[in-house]
């Protein structure tokens, strides 16, 4: 178990070595550079500047330093805030994404379970037939059209009532985050409901399932203990790559809903082209969702007795 | 199957009163505008970059900066040039001397003194530090050689009698140099405190220290920044706001404008301006809407290095005349307000006596296609070819550049038949092109840094950096020089709009439009300051009414 | 116990007859796909979603034969104009040959306070221009000029600030901002440079949509001032620079698809080889290519996509389709390749894969005769679910500018178009968001009935 454990460690290191120098290459690749600024500047405070953040040097000496702070965890000073060091904005920044991942993640499991597990029980009925409408809603329209049009919901909401129920924007107690949590968790939870529905069906045919009705057991009993224990499983496999998708994808909402995440920092520094904080970011993103798989990987090995880790 | 015990409308029933629990918290977001606390809130695009105010220059530091700080002069409710730290002056030829108040305070109650400017100043110009506006100092003697390198520091222009007096040797005879020292990097910063932060000077609360009407008290990087008023601050009486608070910072204008119509904000969009699809919003919700000038004029500019078919002079005279600015403000832009261009100068900037565009009327070239195609004709000839090649258009990925370079390829296409090429690009890999010359035209704009036309005149001089199409006419330098070796008005003025009918009678760029900022703010807020230099909104004399 | 012996004879002894006729097959016999194709066809919902993809492709490809408006013609009157029939318009002079109305300023009278002039348009208020003129107020440095789109209901509420005047002897304004056929409430208020005037006037104008003469002559229509001439219809409306949506929706329909469908083709092909050849060989060879395409699985898919959106650039002029397919195929091919790797080393085992290679089959033989047909099933079923994906990754980076680059329509740049003009032209959000939902959900559906239909394993029972 342990050697399993290292021996993904291991690989982990190198997955995020991978990612850092791809990351350095991309971004090296991209014309324009990090200093310049729409006020153009003269070549002496252009001749200081690069001085200062260390451009003047030849690129592979950069990646070297680079790499060499990065393994001391300097991920260094930010070119957009010239104030504030990479590990500092992921340090604020990032609790405030994996929040809001976490929470989005929560709905859509349980939503996703709840709705799954309803529609199989009314299956082929109305309540079925609302919900798979609901999910293939959720998995056709864009989130930023989404976002958009809760927000613009919330705002009438707050209108008609003549007071505050919901925040139209900003980040703090928990009713701010529930509305970005959802639209977030959106098309998961409509990819978990359908999922769930499916592994409810397919349960519901198993032997053992039969073997309770015959025993005479209640049908709660057997929908609760039997049913929804067993179909819950594939839903738990798919939550690390669903913790992946939601915890990076969140730029659109975190706009949307004035959220101060990394995804936004991330979309910015693009565009402003800050070497560190693209640098940061990626390579933190990246690490984590390293981390994140392995961690799942060994769970599964707990949850479900089948897996055998060790068969890489 | 069978669910008659099992019952999911139990679950419903839970899930409904949790929600309900959750709706019964009690709201904690403040309201936009608050009367007895003489409280307000504002959302901004995003977090100021750097607050340390010799290394500051983007406008949300700015506008932060205002706040916080005072320079030797300041801008009063009525926009007008006052004493700030300093009391009084004089100033003459390349001399100027400041005497500064006794009861100007630092917060944490040391006097503001001279050597505060001092060292300030050799800061903005230390090739140590790189200040990105180091350039704006220029004007004091020896600051260009020492940010070279070339020169000590202690050879800055500037000098401490006393703690209470100032003194500024200047390159040149400068009549805008007073203006210049309301602007932040002329803001004094005190040496023991900055030397104390070790390099984090404004990077965080702590490591503040304020001399403006207001104080940070408070920074969440990238949510919020909360100001309240400075007990300290010399003038504190005229200052009636005692918190202004910036609870949310996106960059999504819409969920700014929803934040507003919540009434979660005193004023929006206070530095650039609501959208058109915002004012269609806000006429159908009934808001009052105040519209100012922000001071920047767009316009497309040329590329006029050798080589480029664009440096010949027909085929930009053809692009004017059939390029009509009304038409692109009123029908393609739609922005109430806006004032299609017609000059390099913008129509707010005074002359000698008046406003400058009334003494120096603009020349109005003629919108007339068959002109236009003659010199195309023209211009085909001087160049030597039967067509001329694709031309790009340069322009940001805002939508509202996107819209205008769509709408000049359209119209040059249809009216010339020329080919143009939309080059949209982020930020960065624009500036790129732009500084290296990968363009024909490209859509660009200023704002001005002092309030004189020659922010905008010396554009065009041969010299000057931000001349993106390094446009070089020994003519137009000319002009620059007679303006800039004077501080005789009259003569300053006369040259200044000899550039601007050169620049229309040339076609060295097509001006396209004079940006105004529609802004909606709460009723119950009055006396915020719009203006076209420094920051563009200012609360600091803004105050609640009931 | 007697022992039975059973009677014989000598018939029982006989070969039995050949019967042919019992061994023959009844009903025609069906190969896979044949048999995938019939419970396709059973499935209603597959078959539905077929026809919706067929139809897209119909739209895109036959559509532009059929609506022959130019996706790229700019009609500046009608910007933002929500689905019409056809509208008919009349002929006005261009504007521009306008002097405006200018008069003598006189000074405040001592004592008196800033009036409220009299105000009145001058000619027909049309669409392309409301002449507005008014009289001269004593003391006025200024006038502001307001237009609503309701009465005003206060001082507070007068509407849009079009403009001010720039000296006091200007006492007219020609507004050109957007009109359109509706009412306008229209305010002049004089101000003495610092406060404005505590009266003001506020008059009501209808403009009738009008076209300028030169407008007229450009489209070779009828362009005597005063005719009335027919304008073309826009069953879809029309965008924020007066181009027809419908037109647009199909030319965006070839963007979104072209990138919806080659990219998955690419990126499943790449996977295919790619995993075809490290499943086949096994052992090392297997190892580190699994491990090369583990690391670029690891590499965040939305960051990469946005950083090699700009690492490659896009020239002038140039879509930036070719570089988002690039970043997608770069991005996405290990999972088909992870899929195909595991299919093939299954089947590697089975017995006539072995019997094949004890025959003297060639490596290339059996990977593209044997193992990758009997694979097919799962990379068909790969490629649907990965179209719906592309369609968004591409309306995705649209959304935050780093999508296709203008004047390319796709159909997510055009919802984001849309999205900021949601509340006055919804019609610019709600079609190009329907045609992506829509198509998303049609590969989505096609991909359930798919799997249901090529593979019982994976089939959900519904």
């Amino acid at each position: 178990m342990l050697s399993y454990i290292l021996k993904r460690l291991g690989i982990g290191v190198f997955t995020i070595w991978f990612i850092a120098t791809a990351t350095f290459t991309a971004m090296h690749m991209v014309p324009g550079d990090p200093l310049s600024n729409e006020r153009g500047t003269n070549e002496i405070i252009r001749a200081n500047l690069e001085r200062q953040y260390g451009l003047d040097k030849p690129v592979f000496q950069q990646y070297l330093l680079y790499m060499g702070n990065m393994l001391k965890g300097d991920f260094g000073i930010a070119f957009s805030e010239e104030n504030r060091s990479v590990n500092d904005i992921i340090r604020e920044h990032f609790p405030v994404s994996a929040t809001l991942g976490l929470l989005s993640l929560l709905f859509a499991t349980a939503g996703g379970v709840l709705w799954g597990a309803l529609a199989a029980l009314y299956r082929n009925r109305l309540p079925d037939a609302v919900l798979m409408f609901l999910v293939i809603l959720g998995i056709s329209v864009p989130s930023f059209v989404f976002a958009a049009l809760s927000q613009l919901l919330i705002l009438n909401l707050n209108q008609w009532a003549g007071r505050s129920i919901l925040p139209v924007a900003g980040w703090g107690d928990f009713r701010s985050m529930l509305v970005p949590a959802l639209v977030l968790g959106m098309s998961t939870m409509a990819f978990m409901t359908r999922l769930m529905r499916s592994s409810m069906l397919e349960v519901a045919n198993t032997d053992y399932i039969r073997t309770a009705r015959a025993k005479g057991l209640s049908p709660t009993r057997i929908f609760f203990r039997h049913q929804l224990r067993n179909a819950i499983l594939p839903v738990i496999t798919v939550l690390g790559p669903a913790i992946a998708i939601i915890t990076t994808g969140g730029f659109v909402v975190e706009s949307v809903f004035a959220i101060p995440g990394l995804g936004r920092y991330f979309v910015q520094a693009v565009a402003q082209l800050d070497y560190t904080v693209i640098m940061g970011t990626t390579v933190f993103f990246g690490a984590f969702l390293v981390l994140v798989v392995i961690a799942v990987d060994i769970l599964y090995g707990f949850i479900d007795p089948r897996i055998r880790l060790g068969a890489v | 199957m069978n669910s008659d015990n099992f019952s999911p409308h139990r679950c419903l029933r839970v899930f409904a009163l949790l929600l309900c629990a959750l709706f019964a918290w009690p709201a904690v977001a403040q309201n936009g505008v608050d009367f007895a606390r003489q409280a307000v809130q504002i959302a901004m695009t995003g977090e100021p970059r750097n607050l340390n105010s010799i290394r500051a220059t983007d406008q949300l530091s700015i506008f932060y900066l205002e706040h916080v700080k005072e320079g030797l002069l300041r801008k009063n409710a009525r926009n007008e040039l006052v004493g700030g730290v300093a009391e009084r002056w004089e100033m003459e030829g390349t001399h100027a001397k400041f005497w500064l108040r006794r009861n100007a305070m630092w917060s944490d109650g040391k006097p503001v003194t001279a050597h505060d400017f001092v060292f300030a100043w050799r800061q903005v110009v230390n090739p140590e530090v790189a200040a990105e506006y180091a350039s704006i100092m220029y004007p004091v003697k020896n600051a260009e050689a020492i940010n070279a390198g070339k020169m000590p520091l202690e050879a800055l222009g500037v000098r401490a009698i006393d703690d209470y007096t100032l003194e500024v040797e200047l390159e040149a005879p400068t009549g805008y140099f007073l203006a210049l020292t309301s602007f932040m990097i002329y803001y004094p910063v005190r040496e023991d405190f900055y030397k104390a932060q070790n390099g984090r000077y404004f990077a965080d609360v702590e490591n503040m220290i304020f001399n403006g009407p207001f104080k940070i008290t408070r920074w969440v990087h990238g949510a919020s920044l909360r100001m309240e008023k400075n007990p300290t601050y010399w003038d504190a009486d005229s200052v009636t706001l005692n918190v202004i608070d910036t609870p949310y910072m996106t960059p999504d204008s819409k969920a700014r404008f929803n934040l507003f119509k919540d009434g979660k904000l005193a004023v929006e969009n206070g530095l650039q301006g609501l959208e058109a699809e915002e004012l269609r919003d806000a006429l159908a919700n009934r808001m009052r809407i105040h519209s100012h000038s922000d001071g920047t004029v767009f316009y497309v500019e040329f590329n006029h290095r050798p080589g480029r078919v664009t440096g010949n002079t027909n085929l930009r005279k053809a692009m004017q005349a059939v390029f009509d600015s009304q038409e692109l403000v009123y029908k393609v832009i739609g922005i109430a307000g806006y004032i299609p261009g017609r000059s390099l100068f913008p129509v707010y900037m005074n002359g000698v006596n008046d406003k400058f565009r009334i003494e120096y009327p603009v020349p109005q070239p003629e919108l007339n296609l068959e002109k236009a195609r003659q010199h195309l004709e023209l211009a085909k000839q001087e160049l030597g070819v039967d067509e001329i090649p694709p031309l790009a258009i340069l322009c940001d990925d805002r939508e509202i550049a996107i819209l205008q370079a769509q709408y000049f390829q359209a119209l040059f296409k249809r009216t010339l038949g020329l080919d143009i090429k939309v080059d949209s690009q982020t930020f960065k890999q624009r500036l790129d092109k732009s500084q290296n010359g990968n363009f024909d035209l490209i859509l660009t704009g200023w704002g001005p840094d002092y309030e004189d036309p020659m922010t905008f005149g010396d554009l065009f001089a041969s010299w000057n950096v931000n001349n993106k199409g390094r446009y070089s006419s020994p003519v137009y330098d000319s002009f620059v020089r007679t303006a800039q070796g004077t501080s005789d008005q009259q003569i300053r003025m006369d040259a200044m709009g000899r550039m601007q009918t050169h620049l229309i009678e040339e076609a060295v760029i097509l001006p396209s439009y004079e940006r105004v900022a529609n802004v909606v703010q709460d009723p119950r807020l009055v006396g915020v300051m719009f203006k076209q230099t420094g920051a563009s909104m200012v609360l600091t004399y803004a105050r609640v009414v009931e | 116990m007697s022992l039975n012996t059973p009677e014989f004879s000598a018939s029982d002894f006989a070969p039995a007859p050949n019967l042919v006729a019992a061994e023959r097959i009844v009903r025609p016999s069906l190969s896979y796909w044949q048999d995938a194709w019939l419970r396709l066809k059973k499935n209603r919902r597959a078959l539905c979603s077929l026809y919706i993809v067929i139809a897209l492709l119909l739209f895109t490809l036959l559509g532009p034969v059929i609506w022959r408006q130019d996706p790229a013609l700019q009609d500046l009157d009608a910007i933002s104009q929500g689905p019409t029939l056809g509208t008919r318009a009349i002929v006005v002079e261009d504007p521009g040959n306008w002097e405006g109305v200018r008069g003598e300023p006189a000074p405040l009278p001592p004592g008196g306070t800033l009036g409220a002039p009299t105000l009145r348009v001058e000619g027909i208020a049309t669409t392309q221009y409301v002449r507005l003129v008014w009289s001269m107020v004593p003391g006025a440095q200024q006038y502001l000029i307001y237009r609503n789109d309701h009465a005003p209901e206060s001082d507070q509420d007068l509407g849009l600030p079009l403009g001010t005047t720039l000296s006091p002897d200007e006492l007219s304004f020609e507004d050109r901002l957007q009109l359109r056929p509706q009412r306008y409430w229209y305010t002049v208020i004089a101000s003495d440079g610092v406060e404005e005037a505590a009266e003001h006037t506020t008059i009501e104008v209808s403009p009738q949509r009008a076209i300028t003469v030169s407008q007229a002559r450009e489209r070779e229509l009828d362009d005597t001032v005063g005719a009335t001439v027919d304008l073309p219809a826009h069953p879809f409306g029309t965008d924020y620079l007066g181009r027809d949506l419908l037109a647009r929706l199909m030319e965006g329909a070839r963007v979104s698809l072209f990138i919806g469908i080659v990219a998955p083709l690419l990126f499943v092909l790449v996977g295919v080889i790619y995993g075809g050849i490290s499943g086949y060989f096994g052992g090392n060879v297997d190892i580190v290519m699994m491990r090369v395409a583990d690391f670029v699985i690891a590499l965040p898919f939305l960051l990469f996509m946005i950083l090699f959106r700009i690492s490659f650039g896009i020239g002038p002029g140039e879509s930036g389709i070719f570089p988002m397919l690039l970043a997608l195929v770069l991005l996405r091919w290990p999972d088909t390749a992870r899929l195909v790797r595991g299919q093939v080393l299954q089947l590697r085992g089975e017995a006539y894969v072995q019997a094949a290679r004890v025959l003297g089959a060639q490596p290339g033989y059996l990977i593209f005769r044997h193992l990758l047909p009997n694979t097919m099933g799962p990379i068909l079923v790969t490629l649907t679910f990965a179209i719906p994906m592309a369609i968004f990754t591409e309306a995705f980076l649209s959304f935050i500018g780093m999508g296709v680059s203008p004047p390319t329509p796709s159909w997510g740049s055009m919802s984001n178009e849309g999205i900021r003009t949601m509340l006055s032209s919804p019609h610019e959000l709600l079609f190009p968001s329907i045609f992506i939902s829509v198509t998303v959900l049609a590969f989505n559906m096609l991909g359930d009935g798919l799997r249901d239909a090529l593979d019982s394993r994976m089939r959900s029972r519904e």
